[in-house]
């Protein structure tokens, strides 16, 4: 069972470093800032969720998982916001 | 092995900060400078406390607590420039002689 | 082992980036990734207290304020230095060289075991009731040193007021905001503040015990008033309103009282009597964490400015 567990966080967490490095490649290589922003953002977001997928049944407390969850979602709400605004900025260049 | 690694860190950020405070001439990379400065000053503190580790600690608290002090400290200074900062600039715009 | 390796080189790369940066607004950027790299260093070092406060102050509010720095000196000749000359240059590096050396020495050269006094510490964090060891030196063992810092945010913030124009003195602090009806900065500045303060609460709470405290949620709390500021929602009060004032000085004033309270009864300067510790700490946590907030904003937010 906690074989099974480990697989499952490793397969996890390795997906989302997968996505990680496609994002960071994608801020490299894109021509432009709103497609530089657009890989960044998207394939953050979806890494970072399978990370904390991941590291859910890992979590030690009781508190540890909705905390886990509650990063992904500031994350989330954080990069919406921060996304538009760089991209008003580029654009206003 | 890691705190040795992040003090060496803490002696060559130390040296870069304070080469930008003394080499470049704007303000504001000064300003930036002196907080890369601060922060490597912190690390070597840091790493110091991190030899200290002991009786179920993994740092000495004492100077961790000095650190998250000098932090504060360094930022209400970093405030204090950054205000002096702009209102010299702005009295260099309404007096332009 | 390569983590570590890894962080470092990021770090220093960064920093040289930083210093070396040709734009202004380059620079700041990196330098918040620089203080985001360091606060991994401090996990490396097993020093979660600090990495909390550098990543919340170190990068978040000092970012939050070098960026609006930047963006109001670009374009202005803002007063500078000359250049140093080349002869100049190449002194100055190997002054800063000499400098690294002997600090890189100290390190290398530390003595085995080396000093501590995390044993006084274990010996004497009973006597506090808080489990958080750095928590008991600032709050304690080092009450001093924080009731210091805390007046230095107060003096801060009058210094910093003290920049203000004379025509401007006494009138809202900070450039003006445009409001924001809608759009992403907007939303946020809605959606996050009622979770923001939750964890901010959390943050102080949790850190008589783990690592947290007053800083860190200070930070957290000082962010969620700036949220609104820079969304144009909420206009912060003059600077000459009493309230503020009261407010700001409130929380130092406290921790002097009671510190005053030990002297006449156990003797000494912050001495807490044994058994209301704890309390004692705990009240002083939460008025101090109200105090730093709102200096930690108005030194963001910064001194009243001429209106256009």
């Amino acid at each position: 069972m906690s074989l099974l567990v480990d697989a499952f966080s490793l397969l996890a967490i390795l997906a989302g470093l997968v996505f990680f490095a496609a994002g960071t490649a994608g801020l490299l290589r894109f021509p432009d800032a709103s497609s530089r922003l657009h890989a960044l953002t998207k394939a953050d977001h979806l890494g970072l969720g399978l990370i904390v997928l991941g590291l859910l049944p890992r979590a030690e407390a009781v508190g540890g998982a909705p905390r886990l969850i509650a990063v992904w979602l500031l994350v989330l709400v954080s990069s919406a916001a921060a996304g538009p605004l760089l991209a008003r900025l580029a654009r206003r260049r | 092995m890691t705190a040795t690694v992040f003090g060496l860190v803490g002696a060559l950020l130390t040296g870069i900060g304070l080469f930008g405070l003394l080499a470049r001439p704007e303000p504001l990379l000064r300003i930036l400078a002196f907080n890369v400065l601060g922060g490597g000053i912190f690390l070597v503190f840091g790493a110091v406390a991190r030899r200290g580790a002991g009786a179920g600690f993994a740092g000495d608290p004492v100077p961790q607590a000095i650190i998250l002090t000098g932090i504060v400290v360094a930022f209400a200074a970093t405030t204090l420039a950054v205000a002096l900062l702009l209102r010299i600039a702005s009295d260099d715009e309404s007096d332009p002689s | 082992m390569m983590a570590d390796g890894l962080i470092a080189a990021a770090i220093l790369g960064v920093a040289l980036a930083t210093i070396a940066s040709r734009g202004t607004f380059t620079a700041v950027a990196l330098f918040i990734a620089y203080g985001l790299l360091l606060s991994f260093a401090w996990v490396r070092l097993g020093a979660i207290d600090i990495a909390l406060t550098e990543a919340a102050i170190g990068a978040g509010l000092s970012g939050a304020l070098l960026l609006g720095a930047a963006s109001r000196v670009a374009g202005r000749g803002a007063a500078m230095d000359r250049r140093p000359g080349r002869a100049m240059t190449v002194a100055i590096a190997l002054g800063c060289a000499g400098v690294t050396a002997a600090l890189a020495a100290a390190i290398l050269l530390l003595p085995d075991p080396a000093p501590s006094l995390a044993p006084q510490v274990a010996a004497n964090i009973g006597a506090t009731g808080l489990g958080n060891p750095v928590a008991a030196v600032l709050m304690s063992f080092r009450g001093l040193d924080t009731l210091l810092e805390s007046a230095v945010l107060v003096l801060a913030v009058i210094a910093a007021w003290s920049l203000a124009p004379d025509d401007a003195w006494g009138g809202k602090p900070g450039p003006m905001q445009p409001v924001l009806a809608d759009g992403p900065l907007a939303l946020l500045a809605r959606l996050l503040p009622p979770l923001g303060i939750l964890v901010a609460v959390h943050v102080l709470w949790i850190g008589k015990d783990a690592p947290g405290g007053k800083f860190q949620a200070a930070a957290i709390l000082a962010a969620m008033w700036m949220l609104p500021w820079m969304a144009g929602r909420v206009v912060p009060p003059p600077i000459s309103a009493r309230w503020l004032r009261v407010a700001v000085a409130a929380g130092p004033a406290l921790f002097i009282a009671i510190g005053l309270a030990g002297w006449m009864t156990q003797g000494a300067f912050l001495a807490y009597p044994p058994g209301l510790a704890l309390p004692l700490i705990m009240v002083v946590e939460i008025a101090l964490t109200a105090s730093i907030a709102i200096a930690l904003a108005l030194l963001v937010i910064g001194p009243p400015g001429r209106r256009a």
